[in-house]
């Protein structure tokens, strides 16, 4: 179980790559280095989430950390490269409501009401 | 101490006099002894040297400055075994206050089962760890509803216990209000806001059963959609309901629906302990599981939960990796 992040700032924007899993043992690591991100008024994060392959509740515990220490700064926060897997969770706990989120066009999110 | 080194001389003379396994064995067995009396190994090797002299009384001054030399060096052996062992008992005591403090969470979290005729209700909620991430909780308080909560705090361990005491309490005081699902969720979410930190949150779906109109009304917060089983179509329907986690945002509001519950029907809810399979994708995980309740519909709502539990464990090879938490409704 591993994780990788790497992080390019062009100007004003941060764009962060995250590769692996994240869970209960890799989420610290995911959250030291998003905390010493310093994020200030007018700055723009762009994670991209699309080489994540699993992540449980956890994650989203340091997604919602970020979006919260983002919007206090008025920064702007936002997820891109979302599987369908990843957006079906933002789906259910109503974050996707609330955050900027961009799916990977390649695969559709499919909620249905109904199943068989 | 003087016992200890008149043995341990005599010992070494008889190996030094002949060099058996037995004489090593009992040498062996001797140190040991001294072990358990927290003898340190600068001690053993003072006691070595004034053996060595005893015995042999001619030996040369250099030998004997080499093990004064060696004693100074194994003091510091000497400490960072002692060390070694404080923390060792550290630890022990950690372990006995966490089990007092997990005992503590299961007896603050006790929830009794409704009894009433209305619903056939099962429950089973299996920890990962010491302290559950999932709670149950059940209100009861006449005849003519039966309500639950099922709720799964994110975080581990000792902080999501304490989370979890705070939404125990929140629901204890609502219980007098008779509370319909979307006004639970948005006092709840008041509650775990304003008192916990930003990475920390709660999923929660809230189901109330009308014994007498036979309605089931629910809203969630987060939480997995629960299952409806309708006897008439067999076919399963999910209870989806729109709603924000507990504690993310202050003022959410939340929407609650009704489904009518006929004979032969039943609700499933769960936690995602049960719904996660790691490595495989979310719609099998569903499918699974529908399935596996079409087998198990004609058992006792406990014994579908316990079934249920027992069939994922098996088929993730027992590498659950989450607390499992499965409440039924069953008409």
């Amino acid at each position: 179980m591993n994780i990788n992040v790497q992080f390019r700032q062009n100007e004003n924007i941060i764009r962060g790559f995250v590769e692996g899993e994240i869970d209960t043992y890799t989420a610290p690591v995911l959250r030291e280095e998003l905390d010493n991100l310093r994020i200030t008024k007018g700055v723009s994060v762009e994670l991209d989430l699309s080489k994540v392959s699993y992540m449980d509740s956890t994650g989203l515990g340091i997604f919602v950390a970020l979006y919260k220490r983002a919007t206090r700064e008025e920064a702007e926060f936002k997820l891109v490269g979302l599987t369908s897997r990843l957006a079906r969770l933002f789906e259910i706990t109503g974050l996707s409501e609330l955050m900027d989120l961009e799916v990977d066009t390649d695969t559709k999110v499919e909620i249905g009401n109904e199943s068989v | 101490m003087k016992e200890l080194q008149a043995q341990y001389k005599r010992i070494l003379a008889d190996y030094v006099e002949s060099q058996t396994e037995r004489n090593l064995y009992i040498g062996q067995n001797f140190i040991r002894q001294l072990i358990q009396k927290s003898v340190t190994p600068e001690e053993i090797i003072n006691i070595h040297k004034s053996s060595m002299e005893e015995i042999y009384p001619e030996i040369p001054p250099a030998v004997s400055h080499g093990y004064d030399f060696l004693i100074e060096v194994m003091v510091h052996f000497g400490l960072t075994l002692r060390e070694h062992q404080s923390l060792l008992e550290h630890q022990e005591e950690l372990r006995i206050e966490m089990n007092v403090a997990a005992k503590i969470q299961n007896m603050l979290l006790q929830t009794e089962m409704p009894k009433t005729n209305a619903l056939d209700i099962g429950h089973i909620s299996i920890p990962i760890r010491k302290m559950n991430g999932d709670y149950v909780h059940f209100l009861h308080n006449d005849e003519d509803y039966v309500s639950v909560g099922v709720i799964d705090v994110v975080g581990k361990g000792v902080p999501a216990a304490l989370c979890m005491s705070m939404v125990k309490y929140g629901l204890d005081t609502l219980e007098y209000t008779n509370g319909e699902p979307s006004y639970v969720l948005e006092v709840l979410n008041r509650i775990i806001e304003r008192s916990v930190d930003d990475s920390m949150f709660v999923s929660m779906f809230f189901g109330r059963f009308d014994c007498a109109r036979n309605i089931f009304t629910y809203g969630s917060a987060g939480h997995e959609p629960a299952l409806h089983y309708k006897a008439s179509e067999g076919k399963f329907h999910m209870l989806e309901s729109k709603g924000l986690l507990l504690g993310v945002m202050p003022d959410v509001r939340y929407s609650q629906h009704e489904v009518e519950l006929e004979e032969g029907d039943f609700i499933v809810m769960m936690t995602d302990g049960v719904t996660e399979f790691r490595n495989q994708s979310e719609l099998d995980s569903r499918k699974v599981i529908e399935a596996l309740l079409l087998q198990l519909k004609d058992l006792s709502a406990q014994e579908m939960c316990e079934q249920m539990y027992q069939e994922l464990k098996k088929l993730q090879e027992l590498a659950l990796d989450d607390d499992f938490t499965v409440v039924i409704f069953k008409k």
